[in-house]
């Protein structure tokens, strides 16, 4: 048994994508081995900004050899009149590899096993560099020096060795070795690899801990004792503090955490704003004391280690300060402006060169936030609050704390509108439109900022749209996706049930030149597809989503609502049953469709009759405000009187005012069906 | 540490000195108004094509909307980039960078030096790289960008560019709490030489220039640069475009361009920024790209069936 290591040693990367990248190092390894029948008894993974790196322990001598048996032609294809193989069954030896003397004849076909022998592990490993290394996939490329290559940034050096021996392969003009690189400053440049096995030992004496997680929990553990150390809370646990952990833990090789101070007077600018300028500009923990009052302290590591950490300190805490003096000054003079003049400047800034301005794209939001209100029944006051919201919600863009900290847009739109008497709902909204700001973001809680959220994504939506700038593969520059899927989290979590073609339509037609380029059915289609996603992503099959989601209704809350009925009854009993007695009656019902009413005194037998019975009092439009789980369990009782109507009963039969009134009983009960969408779709196992 | 308090004359003259000992080609600041180092045609036009080429300079860089009268710590009508260029980039062009901050007297162990992934786009001249910003105990202090399209084309052969934002590297170095404090040299500070013009620029760009005078200026650049680039004459229409980009910062400065208008003015530069790219090309290759030595990549390029051979004309 032996052990192999593969390090692929890079300019550094992009913090965001060491993890991931190293996790499909992985999985590209797992496919490789398993594609060349190569048995290991354990895969482990290393990152650090410079390298990605994966270690096989206990890797078999050779691949597993394999015999296969493959089917040939049918025996009187194989064979011509005198017996002889035909050219048919010549072909087929040739192209498994073998001769006819081998073939053996069975079920009226000839078969043939073909045997592969198991080849070197050093053989096979030499392919790693073609079918791993070149074939990562990233979402950020570059090219380097006069090659056409693309990776994430420059392969400096690549290390290949089975247990003591280099696997010889290259890319571009870099060779495997057995020389991997230590910290850029603490260690040589160059360190010799005795073997596979002593890796990360290695790399550790040459001040590299190249195991992620374990750099990880030191890091973790250093800004834990130091923030005890002085009795600071520091937490850690957050989605925000993980994600700067992660990043942190991708930007070094060797942390040694420490700590810095700044002024108490820079205590007075708003919270959001220190923790913005010390979390998102330059990297650092936040403390705050018992209380949660933020702290005139932070936490951050670097990559070395504690020699002259002074300088380092020093250097750190003198650029936070200079971030906070901009801060405290921009907080100051923006108060001594009003929200007016701040809107006059909006007037001047660019929605899309290709759309109009911001104001203008707050107009339309406007209006669109009106109909929305009028249609969800909104109080007077509310939709003087809306219109009020609506009026002046990007206001902060102008300001010069966001010009200079644009990731506070919206948070310092609410805290200025408070301070010039905006009414608390109002500068909500002001924050809570940009809301959900990633894929399982929160969504706005207010009525209002829902609203405002919702107005303003569809508006983003339906110009960009008619400007022609509609997204297509993996490009999606303006975020359409992100806005869609936002408008239908919102309404699915305010269970607001609005028919978004038809507000769209009026909309359209109120506005012009900038929206009515827009294809509207198209924009349908788009949203629907994130309702689909949106179920995908939560666990739920494709097949009952597909089902779910095949229809023209524009009610997205009713859409993901249907989905989540036939998930819920995917695991009955008797769902197969229900389902195959509904998916007979669609069938046949789309043959002939007809609004026309069902005549009794057409029914030829008692089966028609029970059915009737059992239909003739459903109010689909009573139904459909129920919601999908009324319509499904009302469809569920029709199980049985629908299979024995199809026992007894042919359809199509000679008589045509018969046959007519039972397609007419038919589509009566598809048109309560197709409530709950295209029920074929669901595949019945 | 003695070399400490490095005067800003000092830090250009020993970063000059150590680019010159790594093959870079010192070139003099260009004598157009520019925006960054990138705008100078020695990293501009050099960027594109398949010759080699090594080059380092101080770039004086003007950005209007940026002045403050003076009054701010760190913003300035006017600072100034200590630019190089590295075409192709060497494998080890990271190294040889950390070795010119040894050279202004920064030992990488008594700091905390990283490579934090930032990707530079110019939209306005169709250029777009891939690279970092350089944060040197959690300040910013240089660009470094590997060039992927210039232009709007997609490079031949990829340029490194290492940025130095001169009066960032010298407040740390010198560690004073505004630009004006930096000694340029021989005891002369910063604020006794820029002081007064970055407060008449400001003015000037702010609320004095003659918009009518600029935006006529605007127009008569273009079409000298478009009736320039139809001649192949390269370095003149270039001058024009630059011109053009400037006249068009001091007018978005004042503030007076309506949002339908910037738009159409940068796409009016971006055009004839492609198109000089485009041009500069065709122009080195019936040179026959005189700087190009490698055969392999001379053959590749201008070979028979090279992505620039001459076709033969019957």
């Amino acid at each position: 048994m032996s052990t192999f290591l593969l390090e692929i040693g890079l300019e550094e990367m992009p913090a965001h994508l060491v993890s991931s990248s190293e996790a499909q190092l992985i999985a590209r390894v797992q496919t490789f081995l398993a594609d060349h029948r190569l048995s290991v008894g354990e895969i482990k993974p290393y990152s650090t900004p410079r390298r990605l790196a994966v270690q096989l322990i206990q890797v078999a001598s050779q691949s597993e050899s394999l015999s296969e048996e493959k089917r040939g032609p049918s025996i009187d294809r194989a064979k011509d009149d005198n017996g002889d193989w035909t050219k048919a069954a010549q072909g087929f030896a040739r192209g498994q590899g073998g001769t006819p003397e081998d073939f053996e004849e069975r079920d009226g076909y000839i078969w043939l096993t073909k045997q592969t022998a198991g080849e070197d592990a050093a053989v096979i490993l030499k392919k790693i560099g073609d079918e791993v290394v070149s074939q990562m996939k990233f979402s950020t490329y570059m090219k380097w020096a006069d090659n056409n290559f693309l990776y994430v940034r420059p392969i400096r050096w690549l290390v290949a060795l089975l247990d003591s021996e280099v696997i010889d392969f290259n890319i571009l003009d870099v060779s495997t070795g057995r020389i991997t690189r230590g910290h850029r400053f603490l260690s040589n440049e160059n360190v010799e690899l005795a073997n596979a096995d002593v890796y990360e030992k290695t790399l550790q004496t040459a001040s590299v801990m190249v195991n992620a997680n374990e750099r990880k929990a030191q890091i973790r553990q250093q800004l834990e004792t130091i923030a005890s150390e002085h009795d600071w809370v520091l937490q850690l646990d957050t989605s925000a503090a993980q994600d700067l952990l992660e990043e942190v833990n991708n930007i070094v090789e060797w942390p040694t955490a420490f700590s810095g101070s700044f002024d108490d007077k820079y205590l007075q600018i708003p919270d959001a704003v220190l923790i913005t300028s010390m979390r998102e500009h330059q990297r650092f923990f936040f403390v705050t004391d018992h209380e949660g009052k933020l702290l005139p302290h932070f936490l951050s590591v670097r990559n070395g280690n504690d020699q002259h950490l002074d300088n380092v300190i020093a250097g750190n805490e003198k650029v936070l300060v200079a971030r906070l003096e901009d801060a405290e000054f921009f907080y100051h003079e923006d108060q001594n402006k009003t929200i007016a003049d701040y809107m006059g400047k909006v007037k001047k800034l660019v929605f899309h060169e290709k759309i109009g301005t911001v104001y203008e794209h707050m107009q339309r939001v406007s209006q669109l936030s009106e109909y929305l209100a009028e249609h969800l029944a909104f109080t007077s006051e509310q939709k003087l609050d809306l219109a009020r919201a609506a009026d002046i919600y990007k206001f902060d863009l102008m300001t010069g704390m966001v010009g200079e900290f644009d990731e506070l847009q919206g948070v310092m739109g609410e805290h200025y509108a408070k301070l010039f008497g905006e009414k608390d709902d109002v500068a909500k909204a002001m924050s809570e439109h940009y809301m959900p700001t990633s894929a399982n973001g929160e969504v706005a809680q207010s009525d209002i900022g829902a609203v405002l959220a919702i107005a303003d994504k569809l508006d983003s939506i339906v110009t960009f749209f008619s400007a022609g700038l509609i997204p297509s593969g993996s490009n999606d520059p303006y975020g359409l996706r992100r806005a869609a899927t936002g408008i239908v989290r919102t309404l699915q979590d305010k269970k607001w049930h609005v028919t978004l073609t038809p507000l769209l339509e009026n909309f359209v037609s109120h506005t012009s030149d900038v929206t009515n380029q827009a294809d509207l059915s198209a924009i349908h289609m788009f949203i629907l597809d994130r309702v689909r996603k949106i179920a995908i992503d939560s666990g739920i099959r494709q097949d009952l989503v597909a089902a779910g989601t095949h229809t023209t209704t524009s009610d997205v809350v009713a859409v993901a609502d249907r989905i989540q009925v036939l998930s819920q009854h995917a695991e009955d009993d008797n769902f197969r049953d229900v389902i195959e007695a509904l998916t007979r009656v669609s069938r046949l019902a789309v043959k002939q469709v007809t609004n026309d009413a069902v005549d009794e005194t057409l029914f030829e037998n008692t089966a028609e009759k029970t059915l009737y019975e059992a239909t003739q009092n459903i109010d689909v439009s009573a139904l459909v405000l129920q919601g999908a789980e009324a319509i499904y369990e009302v469809l569920a009782k029709l199980q049985k009187p629908i299979a024995n109507y199809f026992d007894v009963t042919m359809v199509n039969t000679e008589q045509v005012v018969v046959k007519n009134n039972r397609y007419a009983q038919l589509n009566m009960i598809n048109r309560v069906i197709n409530e709950l969408g295209d029920l074929s779709l669901i595949v019945i196992k | 540490m003695t070399n400490n308090k490095l005067s800003l004359q000092d830090i250009i003259l020993n970063l000059q000195q150590y680019w010159a000992n790594q093959g870079a080609n010192l070139m003099q600041a260009y004598d157009n108004e520019v925006g960054a180092g990138t705008q100078s045609p020695y990293t501009f036009l050099r960027a594109n094509g398949p010759e080699p080429w090594h080059a380092a300079y101080v770039q004086p860089s003007r950005r209007p909307a940026d002045g403050r009268y003076g009054d701010n710590p760190n913003r300035l009508f006017q600072h100034h980039q200590f630019q190089v260029v590295m075409k192709p980039s060497p494998s080890n062009i990271q190294e040889l960078y950390l070795g010119s901050l040894e050279a202004l007297g920064i030992k990488p162990l008594e700091h905390d030096i990283r490579f934090v992934e930032d990707n530079w786009e110019n939209p306005s001249m169709g250029a777009a790289g891939i690279g970092w910003e350089v944060w040197l105990d959690g300040m910013e202090v240089t660009q470094f960008t590997y060039f992927q399209q210039v232009g709007g084309i997609e490079v031949d052969s990829v340029t490194a560019e290492v940025t130095y934002g001169l009066e960032r590297l010298a407040s740390y170095i010198q560690d004073v709490p505004t630009v004006y404090d930096l000694e340029w040299g021989n005891g002369v500070l910063y604020g006794d030489i820029f002081k007064e013009p970055e407060f008449e620029h400001s003015k000037y760009a702010f609320e004095e220039s003659n918009q009518e005078m600029l935006l006529k200026h605007f127009d008569e650049f273009e079409a000298e640069a478009t009736h320039l680039l139809s001649l192949g004459l390269v370095h003149p229409a270039y001058d024009y475009i630059l011109k053009s980009s400037h006249t068009f910062n001091l007018l978005d400065a004042r503030g007076t361009v309506s949002v339908t208008e910037r738009a159409g003015y940068l796409h009016r530069i971006r055009t004839m920024a492609r198109k000089v790219s485009k041009v500069f090309i065709e122009e080195r290759a019936k040179l026959g790209f005189p700087l190009l030595k490698d055969t392999d990549l001379r053959d590749k390029y201008i070979g028979e069936n090279g992505k620039y051979a001459v076709k033969e004309t019957k």
